[in-house]
Parts: structure tokens; sequence; C-alpha cells
């Protein structure tokens, strides 16, 4: 009976302690970065090589653009990750952007669409609505199935700037990360959705875009049209801590390029 | 056997009935059947040593799951050490102070009204209470299912309490103990059949909970220490289980965890039933 | 006169002691209601400002969702009803099935084959939401898909046969609860009167464990109203009007969604937890009507 008595006063100790723990360090020394869902390989191969090389630690938290954004503005992590440039009211509210590396969206299908080649007009036409069977652009007799993803998703942003197709696409579904849109778009042959073109897999069929291929060369030649950048968000008037500070540097250097470039993106430096 | 009139709709209605009753019964059984052997078929043979073992290597391309086990266990132990002296301290509250007070049914209604609420709406308050104050982490995520988990625990103490025959209280009292004395010696040795079974229900409800989680402790598969554990985002595994099969098109990794979940799930019915049939046993000696 | 002082003095600590103790105690059994304070207030406090800024007419019976536009429009109506639909078909179809086999597992059955089935019960009760969403995901929206030659299989369709799968056994438990305790006078009553078992069951018991019952289909619509992780997997989440066939997004799922990039301050983010007060008044609602259930119930034995 004494036992549970002490028991119970281990417990409250126990709190105590946590509260004084949670009470005394907020941060800890580790990175915490938060963000685009397509810059998982990237974000993760770099971690972790930075991880040998230093000790330190690089938490990668993906819940999209936006969020990450939104994270770092509210102190929740200390390096925000976009897969598009900041808005002006997004600098205006004292952020910075650095860009690291530029990424295709690939235009993916199903595998056994026997569609290969779309311009950018027609692929605009099809995610407006106004294309609404693959037999109209020489594919099969099928509804297409339009596979988008959310709002605040950086991939959406840039594809639909892009295509001039803002607000106007008419989704049949809205995922929540490129590799759901790569999962969904791999199991309907009807359907038709735009992925991170480092992310994509065997499973999809990335299109040709006017004639071009996605591929390193031609997103670096800037003849791939549907590209956009990888960008590293960050408070303007707030340095980072260390080893967040040594992290950026380290992503931004130039070793660091190989690592980027094995992810499947072309690296800024 | 049915006589008298209407003796063909009636018989009628009997067939109706039982056939009703066995279709439903024989679905009911086929959907746990279909679930249980989908998930364990499509899931054991992508569970390996390494899986199991390694946390995931962008570099070498492989995927472990050893982080998101750890997070599942820092934070089950983490809610634990919180919600059981909260939840014991409420129903000692209930059964020994309170007596029949309008207070009692209020705080028992409001255990009744956290038990409803969804567990989208416990991430969101979650996540503006907790994460805001100790940032997207693991502890933010244990104490938002505190939360949750504090009526559950409430009430399964509570029943224990009340098995706690009153003669003992009285005897105790009679020898001149005073009400703290009888608590801790009577009352509290009493309880414990409602904490094992509360913790049961809790790990339970710990281990398969999602939506709660997302907003507060957030998914990066990070491999910490216990301390920094709690201050970092990680996944538990069901979490993980969702990035995994959601965002990643991993399948058969998801496959391999929800296995692994449904493993757990079965041991925690299991252990759930023998500790009832324990704490009988004990209580009728 | 001095060992008269002291043991006055002991008795004055441990008076203290128990004040102590008591006290802590009260505070303890007082969180629970702190936590629902700290909800309710939170989210009034985090949901009025949106539903005062766009009107409540317009929130609640505008039609199109379309929160990052350059022009915002927040009507909550399609999630709404969406909501609604989902959780009457998931009603519709789990109700029946979970209800039968109560019947059946509590007056039917013997007892191994009644352990067995509990058993069941049991585990699908413990699958892990995310895990009906995956098995969903890969089994039944394709199936749908396939079944009814749709263009795609994501759809309010997939989440209320998802949602019916989760509720059964909530179901099945609290009405197996209800029936077990149908005095047995009862049916020994109607079957002496020479009615057949399955008569008895079914207007003896059945309706002397009426209050149970609907208390059980009560709980069920608190389960598939409030759940987000697994419809999330299988609707398609497009804020159309709902339809059986179209992708559709519901209040939970809605939150769940937009919360992780809605910008803090923004009318997106209020908005947000507008919905999640709307959410969390049907889930009140559902509540007050179960207690009246339960308490019926509890009034009558």
């Amino acid at each position: 009976m004494k036992k549970s008595f002490k028991r119970m006063g281990c417990l409250i100790l126990c709190m105590v302690f946590l509260c004084g723990v949670m009470a005394g360090c907020a941060q800890n020394e580790g990175v915490a970065t938060d963000g685009s869902t397509s810059m998982s390989k990237v974000i993760g191969a770099l971690g972790e090589a930075f991880k040998s090389e230093t000790g330190i630690t690089v938490t990668y938290n993906a819940m999209g653009s936006g969020a990450g954004i939104q994270a770092v503005l509210e102190g929740r992590c200390d390096i925000g990750l976009s897969s598009r440039d900041l808005k002006d009211e997004e600098k205006a509210k004292g952020l910075e952007g650095t860009v690291l590396a530029y990424d295709g969206i690939a235009v993916v299908v199903n595998p056994s669409n026997p569609v290969s080649d779309l311009s950018v007009q027609t692929i605009a036409s099809i995610f407006k609505g106004e294309i609404k069977n693959w037999s109209e652009v020489g594919g099969n007799d099928a509804e297409i199935v339009l596979i988008g993803r959310e709002a605040g998703s950086g991939t959406r942003d840039g594809f639909e700037s892009i295509t001039e197709t803002e607000d106007q696409c008419d989704y049949r579904q809205e995922l929540t990360s490129t590799g759901d849109v790569i999962t969904t778009v791999a199991g309907n042959p009807a359907a038709i959705g735009y992925a991170s073109l480092a992310s994509v897999k065997e499973s999809v069929k990335p299109l040709n875009v006017d004639g071009i291929t996605p591929s390193e060369a031609t997103i670096k030649d800037g003849s791939y049209l549907i590209q956009r950048p990888f960008v590293l968000v960050t408070k303007r008037d707030q340095a980072l801590g260390e080893s967040a500070q040594r992290f950026f540097d380290y992503v931004t250097s130039k070793e660091a390029a190989t690592i980027i470039a094995s992810a499947g993106v072309v690296a800024a430096q | 056997m049915i006589q008298g009139k209407n003796k063909g709709r009636r018989k009628a209605y009997d067939t109706l009935m039982r056939s009703a009753m066995l279709f439903s019964t024989v679905l009911t059984v086929a959907i746990v059947v279909f679930m249980i052997g989908y998930v364990l078929i499509k899931g054991i043979p992508n569970v390996s040593w390494t899986l199991l073992t390694t946390e995931r290597s962008y570099l070498k391309d492989t995927i472990g799951i050893l982080p998101d086990i750890l997070n599942t266990v820092y934070i089950v132990v983490a809610t634990l050490l919180l919600v059981l002296p909260l939840g014991v301290g409420a129903a000692v509250y209930l059964t020994e102070y309170a007596g029949k007070s309008r207070l009692v049914a209020l705080i028992e209604y409001a255990a009744e009204t956290l038990s409803g609420i969804p567990s989208i709406i416990y991430g969101l308050v979650g996540m503006l209470l907790f994460s805001n104050t100790f940032g997207t982490s693991l502890l933010a995520g244990a104490l938002t299912l505190v939360m949750m988990n504090l009526p559950t625990v409430m009430r399964t103490v509570q029943e224990s309490l009340k098995t706690v025959p009153q003669s003992y209280r009285e005897g105790a009292f009679g020898l001149g103990a005073g009400k703290w004395r009888v608590i801790r010696t009577v009352v509290l040795p009493g309880c414990i059949d409602g904490v094992v079974t509360g913790c049961i229900l809790s790990v339970g409800r710990i281990l398969g909970e999602s939506a709660a989680l997302l907003f507060t402790a957030g998914f990066a598969h990070a491999l910490n220490g216990v301390l920094t554990g709690l201050f970092s985002p990680g996944a538990t595994l069901t979490v993980a289980l969702y990035v995994y099969a959601k965002e990643e098109g991993e399948f058969g990794v998801a496959f391999a965890i929800a296995a692994i979940l449904m493993g757990l799930t079965l041991l925690i019915n299991l252990s759930a039933t023998l500790a009832g049939k324990y704490f009988e046993k004990r209580r009728r000696i | 006169m001095a060992p008269l002082r002291f043991l006055k003095r002991d008795v004055k600590s441990k008076r203290t002691l128990e004040r102590v103790v008591h006290g802590t105690f009260l505070i303890m059994g007082l969180i629970t209601v702190g936590c629902v304070l700290l909800i309710t207030i939170y989210l009034i406090v985090a949901g009025l400002p949106a539903i005062r800024e766009i009107g409540l007419i317009d929130f609640l019976f505008g039609k199109e969702w379309a929160s990052t536009e350059a022009e915002p429009k927040f009507g909550i109506l399609p999630f709404i009803l969406t909501s609604v639909y989902g959780t009457a078909g998931a009603i519709v179809l789990g109700v029946p099935v979970g209800f039968f086999t109560a019947v059946f597992l509590s007056k039917l059955a013997g007892k191994r084959v009644r352990a067995v089935v509990d058993t069941a019960v049991n585990l699908l009760a413990g699958i892990p939401s995310v895990v009906y969403g995956l098995v969903g995901m890969l089994v039944l929206v394709p199936a749908v898909r396939e079944l009814f030659g749709l263009p795609d299989g994501a759809s309010l369709f997939s989440a209320i046969i998802v949602l019916a799968i989760m509720i059964l056994p909530s179901i099945i438990k609290v009405s197996l609860t209800a029936l077990d305790a149908v005095p047995k006078d009862y049916e020994d009553a109607s079957l002496a009167l020479g009615a057949t078992p399955v008569e008895t069951y079914f207007k003896v018991s059945v309706p002397a464990a009426k209050s149970g019952i609907a208390a059980a289909v009560v709980l069920g619509v608190g389960r598939a109203i409030g759940e987000a992780m697994a419809v999330m997997m299988v609707s398609g989440n497009v804020a159309n009007m709902p339809s059986l066939f179209e992708s559709v997004r519901f209040l939970t799922t809605a939150v769940a969604s937009e919360m992780a990039y809605a910008s803090e301050g923004s009318l997106q983010r209020n908005a947000l937890f507008s919905i999640a007060l709307v959410l969390f008044l049907f889930i009140m609602l559902i509540n007050a009507t179960l207690n009246f259930f339960l308490k019926r119930k509890g009034e009558r034995e």
C-alpha cells in the first residue's frame, strides 16, 4: 500500500519534471524543416548526408508548401520548404526565399494511355474541362479524369500559373501529396495529373510537352516549359539557429550539388 | 409448431428474419476476415528485419520504420504518465469525495462529451493550444491524447473503485484513519484493475489515432532519443502508415505497418480479455 | 499540558493535509470539465469571426467553396450536405446489418459462436481508421469504378461503404448490451402465449430494448459524422455539391485538408475554424440526443 503511494509520488514528480523541461527548452538543437511534399527526396538525401557529416538531425515534416511557409512564419520550424516562389505578400511578412534547385512538373498519365505528347495549350484546355474525352487528343474513347493537388500546393501553383489555368481547373480529385497523385494516376487508365518530375515512378508515364521530353537537361536549358523552383524559406530579420545555419550553408554549397542532382533535380548553384 | 391463423405469413416472417440475422452475422464476420486476411497477406511479406531496425535512407533508397516505432513508444509512455494520475485522481474524487452532488453529474457529463468529440477536433484544438506553445512535437501530440483518453481512464477506474466494498472503508474509518489515509491504503489499491484496463484501452486508442496527431505531432521520420524525441515532430506508426500510403504511394511499407498494427490490435484485445478474467477471478477470492 | 498541545498541533496539521488532498482531487476531477470548456471556448472564439465576416446565411447556405481564389467564396453547404448524406447512407447500410447481427448474437447464437463473433467485432473496432482508408483506397475505389462504369471510383458512395463498416462494431456492441438486459420473463411469457422464438425476439425483446438500440444508432451517427482520415482517403476531396458517384468533401475532411496551409489570421483559416465549430455543434446535438436515450433507458430500468 505504501508502495502505491510512493508510485503516485513518483508519477507526480515525473510530471513536475516534464513541465520543467517543457518550460526550459522550447527548441532542441536539431534542424526542423517543414513544407513541400515534392521536396521529400531532395531534403531527405541532403539531411542524411548532413547528418553523417555533422551528426545533427534534420527533421522533415512534409505538409505542403503553404504549410511550410506558414510554419516558418509562426516559428514552428527553422527552414520552410516551398516548391514555388514566394508571393509578394509573403515577402512583405518578412520572409526570404533562397532557390535551392529547379524541378520539372511532369504531366503524367497511365502507362496504358496511347497519348504521349501534348502542347501546353491542349493541356490547359484539358484541365479547364474544354476537352473532355481522350479521343479528342488521339487517345482511347474514355472520359478524362483530372487529378489535381490541394489549393496550398506549390506544384499546383506552378502548374496552373504556367498553363494559365488558375482557379479554372475542373478537378475530379484534389489530393494532398505528390505520391498520392502518382498512385491515383497509376490506378486509373483515364487519369491525367501533374507531379514533381523527381518523384515520378515507372508506374506512370510522363508526357512530352510541345515535343520536349522532361529531363534534367531540358529543365536546365529551359526548353521544358513546366518547371518551378525549390525554395528554402527563412525569416529575413531573424538569424537562424547555429545548426540550422550550418544546414543552410551546407545545402547551398557546391558539394551538395551532386546530392541534389542525384535526387533528380537541377541544383541552382 | 406454428398454429392458428396466418400460419403461412408467420412462417414466412420467421424465415425472413432468421435469414436476415444469419446474413448479417455472416456479412460482419466476412468483413472482419477479409480486412484482417487482406492486410496480413499483403503486409507480412513486407515486414523485414531491415524495415524494423533501420531508419529511412534517401541516399541508399531504403525504408525503415524504427523511428516511427520509437515515436509510438514515446508518445504512449508520455500520454500514460500524464493521463493515469489525472484519471485516477478524477475517479477518486467522484467516488470518494463528491457523493451525489450536482458536480458529479457535471463531471460525468463532461467526460461523456469528451468521449464523443471527434479526433479531428482534438487535433485542431491541440494545434492551437499545444503546438503553438511547444512547437509541432510528440509532446504536443501526447498532451492532445491526454485530453482524449482522460474520460476512458476515469471511467474504468471509477468502475473498479465501485467494487471496493463499502465495509472496508467503514472499517478503516472506524479504526480512526483519516480520509486520505483510507484512500491511500484501502481505495487506491483497489483501483489497480481499473488502471490496467484503462491503460490497455488507452494504448489501443493511441495506436490507432491519426487525425488528432497530424497537426500536433507532425509526421517526420527522425530517429531521436527520448528527450529530444518528445520535443521534435515525429510520426507514430499509424501516422507513418498514412504518410507512406497516401503521400508517398509506398504501399508495401504501408501494408507492413498495417499488419504490425493489426497484430498489436489482436494483442491488445487478448490482453484486455485476459486482464478482465484475471481480475474477476481475484475479486471472487 | 505539553503533550496535549503536541496532540493538538498534530490534529491541525492532519486537517490541513486532508484539505490539501481534497483540493487536489477536486482539481483533478474538474480537469475534464476544464477540457470541455477549453475546447468549446476555443472553437467559439476561433470560429465566430469568420462567420461574422462572411455572414451566417452566406456561410451555411453558400453553395460554393473556393477558399484560395482571387475572389474567395466560403459556402459550406456542400460539406454540410455531404456529411449529412454520408452519415445517413452509412446508417441505412450499417444499422440493419449491425442490428440483425446483435439480435442473432444475443438470442440465437450458441455460446461458442457468440464468443467467436464477439472477438471478431472487437477486432473490427480496434482497426485504426487509416487501415480502413488504405484498404478502401486500394480495393473499394477501383471496385466501385469497375462495377458502376465510372471514370473514377473515389466518391461519396465509397465513403458511405467505409463508414458503414466502421460504425458496425459500435452498433453491434451497444445494441447487444441492451438486448442482453431484456428480462427473461418477458420472453418466456411471449413464448408461453404461443409466439415463435423469432417473433418473440423481434416483437418483445427488441421493443423492450428500444432505447438502447436507439442509443446505438445515435452513437453510430456520431462516429460517422466525426470520421476524417478514412473518408479522406476514399472520397476524392473536391468541394462539389454531394452526388452519390461524384468526388465530395466532408466537414471533417474540409478542415483536415486545408488546415495545414491556411495562413494565420487569414479569412480562410478562420473559416476552417468555423467549419470545425459547425461540426462541434452537430456533435453536441448528437451527444444530447444520446444522453436523452440513455437516460430514458436508465429510468425505465
